[in-house]
C-alpha cells in the first residue's frame, strides 16, 4: 500500500479499501524499520500523526472525501510546525517548538494531510547532500553510502524509500530539484512567490520557494493545488491567483517547443548523463514536441552571483540566533559578546558559518558594489537570459545535476560541492519555476531531466512531466531497500 | 581583494562568530577559494545594469492599521534560554 | 577666539499608529513587559514583515506638511548589528530611498527674524526594544513591547547654529507634528526624541569642525543644556590644542555632562542593504494628492488667518497657534464672543498661565472654551468688570458650576446703582481731600488714585468708567 501514488491512496480510503489510521500506522511502521539505517527523518510525531489520521477518517465517515484527507506526508524541517519541533537540521534550534504553523503546513493540514513528522536537510538549508545536517547525514534508499542530495534530502529519500506519500521541501538554489535526481522522485520547484514563506525559516529571502517531492508528477500537483497562492502574511507572495495543477496534465505536448541551452552540455558534462537528458528530449519529441537548440550566454554566471546573493541574504537572515529569545544559548557566558559569539560558534555548523562569512564579506561598505550590487547586476542578466530564450521556446530541457549521487564524504571542498547546483541556480535567480523528473539511471542510481519554465507556468511543466510519465516508468523504479515490502 | 588572517577575524567579529587561531588559515584558504570562484562576476561589464533584488519586482502591499496579535507573553517566554518576571534575560547591557 | 557652533539635528518621532510597523501588534505606552511583543517582534524564525498603511500616510503627511519631495518609490533596507534589544539582529530602516525627501521648516528668531531650516529627509524605520539595567539575577532584562514600533526619522541639514536655534527647530517641528496627530511627541515618553550632531569652527571657516553625536536628549530642556554644555567642551578641547574625537556620546541629564558610549566603542558596519522580504513602495500623484486633502491647516496658515480675519496682532497669533488645541481652543471663544482681541488676550495670557502653574494640558483644565466664553462676554455685557473678571477665573478653576452662578453666588455683580456709586464717590472725595486739592490744581493723574480708591472700597464690583466719570464731575 505505501508504495503506491496519492492519487492511488486517495481512492484507496475513498473506497474504504484502507483507512487513514491503518496507513498512516504503515508508514510508521516502515520509518521505525528501515530509518534508523537512513535517517531521513528528525522527528516522527507518531501521536500527532495517528490522531490527525483519527480525525480524517472521523471527517470521512462524516462525508468529507477530498484528496488529500487522510494522506500521510512529511515536511522539510524548515517549516515551522505548531506543537512539533523543528530544527532546520541546526543544535541552534535543536529543542525549539514552533508556536506556530508556516503557511504551507497550515493548508496542507486544512486539506486534510496527516503529518507524519520532520525530514532532515542540511543545516538552514545550506548544502547540497544533506551531511550538513546537526542530526546526522541521510542515507540514498539506492545506496547506502550515497548521500540523497540536498537540503530536501530527507524529504527526496522518504518519498524514494516509501517513508511518506509526499513531502514538502525548499529550493532556493535547487535544494528540491537535485535531490529528487539523486533519489528518483518528482520535484516541482515553483515560481518565487507562488507559494508562500511565512513559517519556512529562511535561507536566501529572495530565493527561497517551498515546493512538492513526489512520486509523480500527478501527485506534486494535487501538493501545489494545496500550498499554492497569495498569503497576505508574506509581502513576497504574489497575487496572480492559481489554477488547479492537475486540470492540465492531459493536455497533449504538440506544439510544445522545447529549448536545450548548448551551455549546459558542454564537453565537461558526464556523456552517460547527456545521453540520458538527450534521449528524454528524444521521448518528448515522440509525444510531439518541437526541440530548439537555444542559448543561455550567461548561465555560467549563476553560479558566482547565487554565491553572493544567498550567502549575503543568509548572513542576516541568520542573525536572529544570538541566543537570546529562543534556541541554543552556550553555557555561562563571560559576557554579552561572549554570550553572542559563542552561542553562534557553537550552534551552527561548519556550512553555515562559512557562508555567513562570505556574505558579511559581501555586504561589508567597501566591498558591497564589487560584491552584493555586482550580484543583483547579474541576476538581472541572468534573467534577462531567460526571457530571451522563451521568446523562442516554451520550456528548456537540461540535466538537473551533472553527476548521480556521491559518496557520502567524497566532497570536501567547498566550491566542488557549489558545483552540484550549476544548472539549478540560475532558475532561483531568475525565479521561474523547474521541475527535476526521473529520466534514467546510471550505475543503479537515478538521475533527472530538469524542464524550466517561464514564470507562473508550472502547471505546464507538469503537464509535460505528467505526459512523459505517462510514457515511461523511470519514476515507477524502487530501490532495493523498498523491494520485498508488502 | 587579497584577504589576510585579520580580514578572517574582522568579519568574524562582525558575524559574532569565533574562528580558533588554529582554524584561522584554514578558513581563509577556504574563504579565498570561493572569493576566486565568485571573482568571476568581476569579468562581466554591468554598467547601466539595474540590480535586481526581488524577481518579479512587484510592489509592496499595504496591511491595514488593526491589532491582531494579543498576549502571548507566557508561551513565548517559555521559549527563552533565560527569562524572568515577564523579561528575557542577556548577560549586562552596557551602553 | 570667535567660535561658530554648527548643529543639525536628528529627531526620532514614534508614529501614532493602533498596530506595528510590520506586525499586528498593539503598541500602547506602559503596558506590562513583553505583552505586546509577538512572534514576529520577538523575530520567530519563519516570521515576515508586512507593512502597515497608516506609518506611509502619516509619512507622507509629515512630507507635505514640510514641503518635502515625496518619493514616489521608497525602499526598505537592513542596517545590521548585534543588540539585544534588536531582535532579528537588523533594523529596517530607508537609506538611499527614504518616503520623504528634502524640505524645510522656518524658525522665528529672538530678534524678529525668520530663519529657514533645511530638513535633508525623513525616513521610516523600526524601533528597538528596551533593555532594562536594573539588576535580574545579575542579568539584563529585554522588553520587547517597543520592538518594532514604527519611527520616522527626521534629519535636519547641520544649518542650525545654536543651542536656542536647535530648541526653536525642535519646538516648531513638534508644533508640525501635533497639528498633523501623527505622533503623540512627548520627549518625556521618548515618542519623541533627539540625537544632536555638533561641530564647531572658528568664525569665517568654511570647512566643518569634526563632529560628536549627542543622544539621550529627553526634554527640550536637556537639549539647550546637552548642546551648550558639548560646545563648551569642544571649545575647550581645541583650545588646549587637543584634537575632537568623531564619536557618539550619552547626554546625563543628573550630572549635565556627555560622556562617550562604551558599547559604540569598536566601529560597526552596518552592512545596508535591501530588505529582502519586504518590496518597494510605489505611490502616485493620486495617492498625495488624496493625502493633502486630508492635511490640516498648518500653523503658519493658521497664524496668517487669525491676522487677516481675526484682526490679530503677529504676537498673538503666533503664540495661540503654537499649539492646535490652544488654536481651536482660541478660535471657539472668539467666535462665541465675537471679541477676537479679548479672546487672544484671555487664552494667551491667563490660560497659558494656568497651564503652566497646573502642569496640564489645554485639553485638561476645568475651563472649557465655553466657559471661557461666557466670562468674557459677562465682561462684555458689564455684569462684572475686567478686574472681577480675574477673580471670577481663579473661581473657575476649583468651581464646576456656570460662570454666572460663581457672580452670583460670590456677589461679584459690578455695581452700576447712581445711588451707590454716589454715596462713595462722596465717601472718598471727603476721605482724600489732599488728592482732591491736587487735582483741582491740575495734577490729572491724581484722579487713577482715586478710583482705585473707589474700587478698593467697593471690593472691585463698582463699575470703573462710572466711578471715573462721577469723580471728575465732582470735582469739577
Amino acid at each position: 500500500m505505501i508504495e503506491k501514488t496519492v492519487s492511488e491512496l486517495a481512492r484507496a480510503l475513498s473506497t474504504g479499501s484502507v483507512s487513514s489510521v491503518e496507513l498512516t500506522q504503515a508508514f510508521i511502521d516502515r520509518i521505525t524499520s528501515i530509518d534508523t539505517q537512513q535517517n531521513s527523518y528528525i522527528t516522527v510525531d507518531e501521536e500527532t500523526a495517528l490522531r490527525q489520521a483519527r480525525q480524517a477518517d472521523d471527517a470521512r465517515s462524516r462525508g468529507t472525501d477530498t484528496l488529500l484527507l487522510g494522506i500521510p506526508i512529511a515536511h522539510k524541517d524548515l517549516f515551522c510546525t505548531q506543537g512539533t519541533k523543528t530544527t532546520c537540521g541546526s543544535k541552534m534550534l535543536k529543542d525549539f517548538v514552533s508556536p506556530y504553523d508556516a503557511t504551507v503546513v497550515a493548508r496542507l493540514k486544512d486539506s486534510g494531510a496527516v503529518t507524519l513528522g520532520k525530514t532532515n536537510c542540511d543545516e538552514f538549508a545550506m548544502g547540497s547532500s544533506t551531511e550538513n545536517s546537526f542530526f546526522g547525514p541521510t542515507r540514498n534508499p539506492w545506496g547506502q553510502n550515497r548521500v540523497p542530495g540536498g537540503s530536501s534530502g530527507g524529504s527526496a529519500s522518504a518519498v524514494a524509500a516509501g517513508l511518506c506519500a509526499m513531502a514538502t521541501g525548499t529550493d532556493t538554489g535547487g535544494s528540491i530539484r537535485q535531490p529528487a535526481s539523486f533519489c528518483g522522485v518528482t520535484g516541482l520547484k515553483p515560481t518565487y512567490g507562488r507559494v508562500s514563506r511565512w513559517g519556512m525559516i529562511a535561507y536566501a529571502s529572495s530565493l527561497d520557494v517551498g515546493g512538492p517531492l513526489a512520486k509523480t508528477a500527478h501527485d506534486a500537483a494535487i501538493m501545489l493545488n494545496a500550498i499554492a497562492g497569495h498569503d497576505p502574511k508574506d509581502s513576497t507572495s504574489v497575487s496572480i491567483s492559481t489554477e488547479d495543477y492537475t486540470q492540465s496534465l492531459d493536455a497533449p505536448l504538440t506544439n510544445l517547443r522545447i529549448g536545450l541551452p548548448r551551455q549546459y552540455f558542454s564537453k565537461d558534462l558526464d556523456p552517460r548523463v547527456a545521453t540520458i537528458i538527450q534521449e528524454t528530449a528524444r521521448d518528448l519529441e515522440k509525444l510531439g514536441a518541437t526541440l530548439v537548440d537555444i542559448d543561455l550566454q550567461k548561465s555560467t554566471l549563476s553560479l558566482p552571483a547565487y554565491y553572493v546573493i544567498a550567502p549575503a541574504e543568509a548572513s542576516t537572515n541568520l542573525s536572529r540566533y544570538d541566543g537570546v529569545r529562543y534556541g541554543y544559548r552556550c553555557d555561562d557566558p563571560l559576557d554579552l559578546e561572549d554570550m553572542y559569539t559563542r552561542s553562534r560558534t557553537e550552534g551552527f555548523g561548519n556550512e553555515v558559518k562559512r557562508r555567513i562569512m562570505i556574505g558579511t564579506y559581501a555586504l561589508c561598505a567597501g566591498y558591497y558594489d564589487a560584491y552584493y550590487k555586482k550580484a543583483q547586476k547579474i541576476r538581472r542578466l541572468v534573467k534577462q537570459d531567460f526571457d530571451n530564450a522563451f521568446q523562442n521556446v516554451d520550456v528548456i530541457l537540461s540535466p538537473t545535476s551533472p553527476f548521480t549521487a556521491f559518496e557520502l564524504g567524497a566532497k570536501k571542498d567547498p566550491v566542488s560541492m557549489y558545483l552540484e547546483d550549476v544548472y539549478t541556480l540560475g532558475v532561483n535567480l531568475a525565479g521561474i519555476p523547474g521541475i527535476s523528473v526521473p529520466a534514467g539511471f546510471i550505475d543503479g542510481l537515478p538521475i533527472g531531466a530538469q524542464l524550466i519554465a517561464p514564470d507562473f507556468k508550472e502547471g505546464l511543466l507538469l503537464n509535460i512531466a505528467h505526459q512523459y510519465q505517462q510514457n515511461s516508468d523511470w519514476h515507477k523504479q524502487k530501490p532495493s531497500i523498498s523491494k520485498g515490502v508488502k | 581583494m587579497a584577504l589576510d588572517e585579520k580580514n578572517i577575524k574582522d568579519i568574524a567579529h562582525l558575524a559574532r562568530l569565533k574562528i580558533e587561531e588554529n582554524e584561522v588559515a584554514e578558513s581563509l584558504a577556504d574563504f579565498s577559494s570561493i572569493l576566486s570562484m565568485i571573482n568571476e562576476m568581476q569579468t562581466v561589464n554591468t554598467e547601466n545594469i539595474v540590480p535586481l533584488s526581488n524577481p518579479h519586482e512587484q510592489t509592496q502591499k499595504l496591511r491595514k492599521d488593526v491589532v491582531t496579535e494579543s498576549n502571548d507573553r507566557e508561551k513565548l517566554l517559555n521559549l527563552a534560554p533565560r527569562a524572568t518576571d515577564g523579561l528575557f534575560l542577556v548577560p549586562r547591557v552596557i551602553d | 577666539m570667535a567660535w561658530e557652533t554648527v548643529i543639525g539635528l536628528e529627531v526620532h518621532v514614534q508614529l501614532s499608529t493602533k498596530s506595528k510597523l510590520f506586525s499586528g501588534s498593539d503598541i500602547k505606552f506602559g503596558a506590562e513587559p513583553n505583552t505586546q511583543a509577538n512572534i514576529f517582534d520577538l523575530a520567530l524564525p519563519g516570521t515576515l514583515p508586512v507593512f502597515n498603511e497608516s506609518v506611509l500616510k502619516m509619512a507622507v503627511k509629515f512630507g507635505l506638511a514640510i514641503n518635502a519631495k515625496i518619493n514616489k518609490k521608497s525602499v526598505f533596507d537592513r542596517k545590521n548589528y548585534f543588540y539585544p534589544d534588536l531582535p532579528k539582529g537588523y533594523q529596517v530602516s530607508q537609506l538611499d530611498h527614504p518616503t520623504v525627501g528634502p524640505g524645510s521648516l522656518k524658525i522665528k528668531l529672538d530678534n524678529g527674524a525668520e530663519k529657514k531650516i533645511n530638513i535633508n529627509r525623513a525616513h521610516i524605520e523600526e524601533d528597538a526594544g528596551k533593555s532594562l539595567h536594573e539588576d535580574y539575577q545579575g542579568m539584563s532584562g529585554i522588553d520587547l513591547n517597543r520592538a518594532g514600533t514604527p519611527l520616522l526619522e527626521i534629519v535636519s541639514e547641520p544649518d542650525l547654529r545654536s543651542a536656542e536655534e536647535a530648541v526653536l527647530f525642535l519646538k516648531k517641528l513638534h508644533s508640525v507634528i501635533r497639528y498633523l496627530d501623527i505622533s503623540d511627541a512627548i520627549m518625556a515618553e521618548g515618542s519623541m526624541r533627539c540625537d544632536a550632531n555638533i561641530s564647531v569652527r572658528k568664525v569665517g571657516e568654511i570647512e566643518l569642525g569634526t563632529r560628536t553625536e549627542i543622544k539621550n536628549i529627553n526634554s527640550f530642556r536637556f537639549v539647550e543644556r546637552a548642546i551648550n554644555h558639548e560646545v563648551r567642551r569642544q571649545i575647550e578641547l581645541i583650545e588646549d590644542g587637543a584634537d575632537i574625537a568623531q564619536e557618539t556620546r550619552l547626554y546625563d541629564s543628573e550630572l549635565d555632562e556627555t560622556r562617550p558610549m562604551r558599547s559604540k566603542e569598536i566601529a560597526n558596519d552596518y552592512r545596508y542593504f535591501p530588505e529582502p522580504d519586504l518590496l518597494p513602495i510605489i505611490i502616485d500623484d493620486t495617492y498625495i494628492d488624496a493625502v493633502r486633502d486630508e492635511l490640516p491647516e498648518l500653523p503658519e496658515e493658521k497664524k496668517q488667518r487669525f491676522i487677516s480675519q481675526l484682526k490679530l496682532n503677529e504676537y498673538d497669533a503666533g503664540v495661540l497657534v503654537t499649539n492646535r488645541e490652544i488654536a481651536d481652543f482660541f478660535e471657539e471663544i472668539a467666535i462665541a464672543t465675537q471679541d477676537s482681541k479679548a479672546a487672544a488676550n484671555w487664552v494667551s495670557q491667563d490660560m497659558m498661565a494656568l497651564l503652566n502653574k497646573n502642569n496640564c494640558t489645554i485639553l485638561e483644565t476645568p475651563i472649557s472654551a465655553e466657559r471661557l466664553s461666557s466670562l468674557i462676554m459677562r465682561i462684555k455685557d458689564g455684569t462684572i468688570s475686567g478686574k472681577i473678571a480675574k477673580r471670577v477665573f481663579e473661581f473657575m478653576v476649583s468651581d464646576s458650576s456656570s460662570v454666572d452662578s460663581i457672580i452670583k453666588e460670590k456677589g461679584l455683580e459690578q455695581v452700576s446703582d447712581t445711588n451707590v456709586i454716589d454715596q462713595l464717590v462722596d465717601d472718598v472725595i471727603a476721605k482724600n481731600q489732599s488728592q482732591v486739592e491736587q487735582y483741582r490744581a491740575g495734577k490729572e493723574q491724581v484722579i487713577g488714585f482715586l478710583v482705585g480708591q473707589c474700587m478698593q472700597q467697593s471690593k472691585g464690583k463698582a463699575n470703573p468708567s462710572q466711578v471715573n466719570a462721577l469723580l471728575r464731575e465732582k470735582m469739577r
